[in-house]
């Protein structure tokens, strides 16, 4: 059985945990920026929107080489972000952290799609009932909107996660491919398609992303449901 | 005076006028549909700004465009019952009834949770969520909702449209019994004129 537990090798199992984590922490660093975001975009009347709307969408469209390459510019050695993130202690460039910043980047699009839709579905009408009942707009930010926005905030990111599982342009152009420190699964599977021999490797990891991305996007779907959302993220 | 309005407000390309002054107990504010009187309630709300005019009920001015004033919509004191009921559906019957009592400052709760429970007849839904409710049970947890925010005054928005003759009926007696027993003065808006001349003391006609 290629994917029985005791046929995934330790290093396997590191490929894995690290795919994980870089996602995971890419989820996370996204959200806030996200969330403002596609606040911003649904809520924002200002001059510039579509301008912004293109731009946060842009790592969607852009050959992936490319937004890596930019990262290079803004967050390597040489860049002003990266010199200031090193001096800061957070260095990013091959490291793992700086593959989390390649799939945040990459994520951001889904992220903010899922959440814009969700705060656009929230009744305007119910939050100027709040008004009306005593609440201030931040009580009201609180009690009504983040409520009945959250199942599409947590779809979100869940796609943003199940994004960074899959990001390999990027991250392979800005952060290199370097085992046990930004070679996530896709990167892995690269690499043991470069090799001969190495079929076992790449089928075992392959369903490894196949189920992973698969819950991802089974878990994003059944929050958007719930909510009733009228438009899919998918 | 209950209601002192004297405000203009343009929507698009009309321009929506209203001036009146009124006494204690229920004013119907009465017109065909789309004169303009759900903007007058928005207004007196907070919801709506006008562009010019002065807005008092009970002798507190809450906007006017000369002095400045535009009070916001949470300290205005206004128990707005919605035509489409707006209950929040993330919060059971009782999250809603308790919603604005939470935020009342204690020296302007002057009716009890379960005064209202009872004198509305909600005991039994306390704990259902609004979209099992039916039209009037649905109405009567707004109307509860907004008693318990501390209302000094309210705006009612066609509370009848949207349901049947029993229910109608029903949330009738409900508004002429806050009007006998509670004392509060309501603005009305309907384009019904039946329901107007059994429950309001004064007519304003919009048109």
């Amino acid at each position: 059985m290629a994917l029985a537990p005791n046929s995934i090798s330790p290093e396997e199992w590191g490929i894995i945990w690290l795919s994980l984590k870089v996602s995971a922490a890419a989820m996370v660093a996204t959200l806030p920026v996200g969330f403002a975001l596609a606040w911003a975009l649904a809520r924002g009347r200002f001059p510039g929107r579509v301008l912004l709307d293109g731009l946060v969408h842009l790592p969607l469209v852009l050959p992936p080489v490319v937004t890596g390459w930019m990262l290079l510019i803004v967050f390597g050695g040489q860049g002003v972000a990266g010199r200031w993130l090193a001096a800061m202690g957070m260095p990013v460039m091959f490291r793992w952290t700086g593959a989390a910043l390649a799939a945040s980047v990459m994520a951001l699009p889904l992220m903010v799609r899922a959440i814009r839709l969700s705060l656009e579905s929230v009744d305007r009408r119910l939050e100027a009932a709040a008004r009306t009942l005593g609440a201030s707009p931040m009580r009201v930010f609180v009690t009504i909107t983040l409520p009945l926005a959250l199942p599409g905030v947590l779809a979100g990111m869940v796609l943003g996660f199940a994004r960074s599982l899959g990001e390999f342009g990027a991250t392979i152009t800005f952060v290199s491919n370097i085992p046990g420190e930004t070679q996530t699964l896709p990167l892995a599977i690269y690499a043991a398609l470069q090799v001969p021999g190495q079929e076992g490797i790449v089928t075992r990891l392959a369903l490894i992303s196949v189920g992973l991305s698969l819950v991802a996007l089974v878990a994003s779907e059944v929050l958007t449901r719930r909510m009733g959302m009228r438009a899919h993220v998918l | 005076m209950s209601f002192e309005v004297d405000v203009s407000i343009t929507r698009g390309s009309r321009r929506i006028a209203a001036g009146f002054a009124t006494g204690p107990g229920i004013t119907a504010l009465f017109g065909r549909s789309g004169a303009g009187k759900t903007s007058v309630l928005d207004m007196i709300a907070g919801l709506a700004r006008p562009d010019e005019g002065r807005i008092a009920v009970g002798g507190r001015v809450l906007f006017d465009a000369e002095a400045g004033i535009d009070l916001r919509p949470e300290v205005r004191g206004c128990g707005y019952v919605f035509q489409d009921y707006r209950l929040f559906p993330h919060m059971s019957v009782e999250g809603n009834l308790r919603y604005g009592w939470r935020m009342a400052a204690p020296d302007a709760r002057w009716i009890a949770f379960e005064q209202v429970v009872e004198f509305l007849g909600l005991g039994g839904l306390l704990t259902a969520r609004p979209r099992r409710l039916s039209g009037g049970e649905a109405q009567r947890v707004a109307i509860g909702r907004a008693l318990l925010s501390g209302a000094r005054f309210l705006l009612m928005d066609e509370p009848l449209s949207s349901l049947d003759a029993d229910r109608r009926e029903e949330i009738m007696r409900v508004i002429e019994r806050i009007r006998d027993e509670l004392a509060l003065p309501i603005l009305y808006v309907s384009h019904d004129r039946r329901e107007v001349e059994r429950l309001a003391g004064q007519i304003v006609e919009m048109d």
